[in-house]
């Protein structure tokens, strides 16, 4: 893992000293709130419904053991005992005073961490693969390059008051598990004709109100090129996106409203004038970085007890058919540690839990933890044969939900119970839903199915691209919930397409009940997903399980 | 009456030679560039003794680009942001190839000189200056 170098160090000091000054030049009024307002922004500082809300990157969700029991201290010093975990791998801290921010950032610095843009019109916390280093489809691990990305965007002179925020996610696998269609710019990393490594450069995706898939700008760009050719989309961006209206100041809309031939033209003569001011020192510092992301030393040894255990214990052998992930070395497996407990809020974390898991992971997975955009933990390398051990642990932590990628494993946004802009309540409906299907006993006949929420349009529960996805929205002062189907985040992103009328909060969840039992019937056999059924039926006998009121009124 | 900011502090105006809008410039007045000007025209400005930018509103970040594209065409004269530029902007400010910052009394008597030498330091701590070498 990265560790922060001298001038790592030095920089997040200082720049918590200046936040510190900052929040005491607003507090004796030479700063107005609308001119602190970017700068505690630009240090992850959000005003909320009922407090500040102070948002922490995990850069590239990447943690160690020791970072996480000091995200379980803050959240006990500063906060109420727990964090939550978000959909671009931070963690949130819901009930911070202002006073306190400045210490809790100190306390990040103190191991290595900070919050800094991960909020503000600027270049976001890059965000990659939570499988990086560890899944068996991997090409190359990109966190050493989302690492330098990091470097080169973090106060960035020049991007610091775009037209919009700007998010980046890079990833090294063929399956695309960093939804990189749906960012400002994604990177794939690709190898060209004669196996050099480069990536496929995407621009233009995003989510939000008006949801669109990222176009490829470049199809292959050579890696020594890759922070001039970023600097000089972000460049043309920051000149030609607009700043009349937010809604449209998205670089998906510049994209859009421009056309890709047209940003391609401006961004390559712009990359031909950045191009010589990286003199390769980018590429000596990658270096070194890459030696930091180097894979942990494997152990070989006998997997038996995995097996015996499996066979002795169903609940144990189900949480393995669950939650554990193809790993690239023999003998081991990538862990996902479930946040969705059946009725507990999707993504929250105790502080007890966290210092769980980094116990967990010192002692059995090479002392690494991720956070997935999918709100969950994981552990990306343990053996077989300390799995038994593992699952025991969590259980403990009451961590051992045995449903990653099941139905009861939701995305959800903080919706009304936390955000400003909510126009609907997003947590209580997710928890709804599991604990339905929990009831039900179904969700592992069911199978793989994303269900996403958001409750607002901004779409931070990412519900245009669930295989089911609810957005909920207020309808003269009542909340209602639309359901998208169709939706995918992967290598195929695709965005749902809308059923037909909302529901209300009393009947989304018997909505989705129909829907989801509904599709068991319409499936070929066990092995045909909800994504597969949907994608070979079309919307019709969906709509129909969705709508049967009104199929009957036809009928009439 | 305006401030101008520099390494040193605060300072009055010593540009005596007045200001024109956006054209080709031999003569020896400064130009004064609005924040949406068309980047296509800054080759046009290589010979202008003083470009002053115009920041309408400190969200509006483009006067950086447009800071650093003239630098990488090669001018050499002296450049000015001015508007609503704050004091923890100056290192933007000067890291995008700005010499000097042109605030007004109001924003001078409200964030004092104090506060923008604070910011004097702009060259350390410099991702870019380490990444470009």
């Amino acid at each position: 893992m990265y560790v922060y170098n001298d001038f790592d160090e030095a920089f997040v000091r200082n720049r918590v000293a200046q936040f510190r000054g900052q929040v005491e030049r607003r507090i004796d009024g030479s700063l107005t709130e609308d001119e602190f307002k970017p700068l505690r922004l630009m240090n992850g500082l959000y005003l909320q419904l009922h407090a500040y809300m102070l948002r922490v990157a995990v850069p590239y969700g990447t943690l160690n053991a020791v970072q996480m029991r000091q995200l379980a201290y803050i959240a006990d010093r500063w906060d109420k005992g727990y964090g939550h975990f978000t959909t671009r791998q931070n963690i949130q801290y819901n009930w911070p005073e202002l006073r306190d921010v400045p210490d809790m950032l100190a306390a990040l610095a103190d191991v290595g961490m900070h919050a800094i843009q991960t909020s503000g019109n600027t270049i976001r916390n890059v965000t990659a693969d939570h499988f990086a280093g560890a899944a068996a489809d991997e090409i190359e691990d990109p966190r050493a390059i989302a690492e330098l990305l990091r470097q080169w965007s973090t106060d960035h002179p020049e991007f610091q008051f775009l037209p919009r925020k700007f998010k980046i996610a890079v990833t090294g696998a063929t399956e695309d598990r960093a939804v990189t269609r749906a960012h400002d710019i994604g990177l794939r990393m690709v190898r060209n004709a004669a196996g050099e490594p480069g990536f496929e450069v995407i621009v233009g995706g995003g989510l939000g109100r008006t949801p669109m898939v990222g176009k490829v700008l470049r199809d292959f760009l050579p890696k020594a090129d890759l922070l001039p050719y970023c600097e000089a989309i972000v460049s043309v961006y920051n000149l030609l996106g607009r700043r009349d209206n937010k809604y449209k100041a998205r670089i998906k809309i510049t994209v859009h409203e421009n056309g890709l031939e047209k940003i391609q033209t401006l961004v390559e003569d712009r990359f031909a004038a950045i191009r010589p001011t990286f003199t390769g020192h980018d590429q000596a510092l990658l270096a070194v970085i890459e030696t930091a992301f180097a894979p942990p030393a494997f152990a070989v040894k006998s997997s038996d007890g995995y097996q015996a255990a499996r066979l002795a214990n169903p609940a144990f052998r189900s949480w393995t058919d669950t939650n554990l992930a193809a790993h690239k070395a023999p003998g081991y497996a990538i862990v996902s540690i479930s946040i969705k407990k059946h009725g507990a809020t999707p993504g929250d974390a105790t502080s007890d839990q966290m210092r769980a898991m980094a116990d967990i992971a010192e002692r059995y997975g090479h002392n690494e933890l991720r956070i997935s955009h999918e709100q969950n933990v994981i552990l990306p390398h343990v053996h077989q044969s300390d799995l038994p051990a593992v699952y025991a642990a969590l259980r403990a932590a009451d961590l051992a939900t045995a449903n990653i990628g099941l139905v009861s494993d939701i995305i959800a946004c903080p919706g009304m119970d936390y955000c400003a802009l909510a126009t609907a309540r997003s947590i209580p409906i997710a928890q709804d839903i599991a604990t339905r299907f929990d009831a039900l006993k179904l969700e592992h006949e069911i199978g793989p199915l994303k269900i996403k929420i958001s409750g607002c349009i901004n779409a931070c529960g990412h519900h245009h691209v669930g295989h089911i996805g609810i957005l909920g929205l207020d309808r003269a002062g009542v909340e209602n919930y639309q359901i998208t189907l169709g939706g995918d985040g992967t290598q195929t992103t695709t965005i749902g397409e809308r059923a037909g009328p909302g529901f209300s909060a009393a009947d989304i969840v018997p909505a989705i009940e129909r829907l989801v039992t509904g599709y068991l019937d319409l499936r070929t056999d066990a092995n045909e997903t909800f994504l597969q059924a949907y994608r070979r039926l079309g919307m019709a006998p969906f709509k129909t399980l969705l709508y049967p009121a009104e199929d009957q009124a036809d009928a009439a | 009456m305006s401030v101008i900011v520099t390494d040193t502090g605060f300072a009055a105006d010593d540009w005596t030679g007045g200001f024109i809008g956006h054209a080709a410039n031999d003569c020896g007045y400064g130009v004064d560039l609005p924040s949406d000007t068309d980047p296509a025209t800054l080759g046009q400005l290589a010979n202008a003794p003083m470009i002053r930018i115009d920041f309408p509103s400190s969200a509006d970040g483009r006067g950086f680009t447009l800071a650093n594209l003239l630098r990488r065409l090669g001018y050499t004269g002296r450049l000015r942001a001015r508007g609503h530029v704050l004091a923890d902007q100056y290192a933007m400010a000067r890291r995008s190839g700005f010499d000097e910052v042109e605030i007004t009394d109001a924003l001078a008597a409200r964030q004092p000189q104090n506060q923008w030498l604070a910011r004097s330091d702009w060259q350390n701590h410099n991702y870019q200056a380490r990444l470009r070498g």
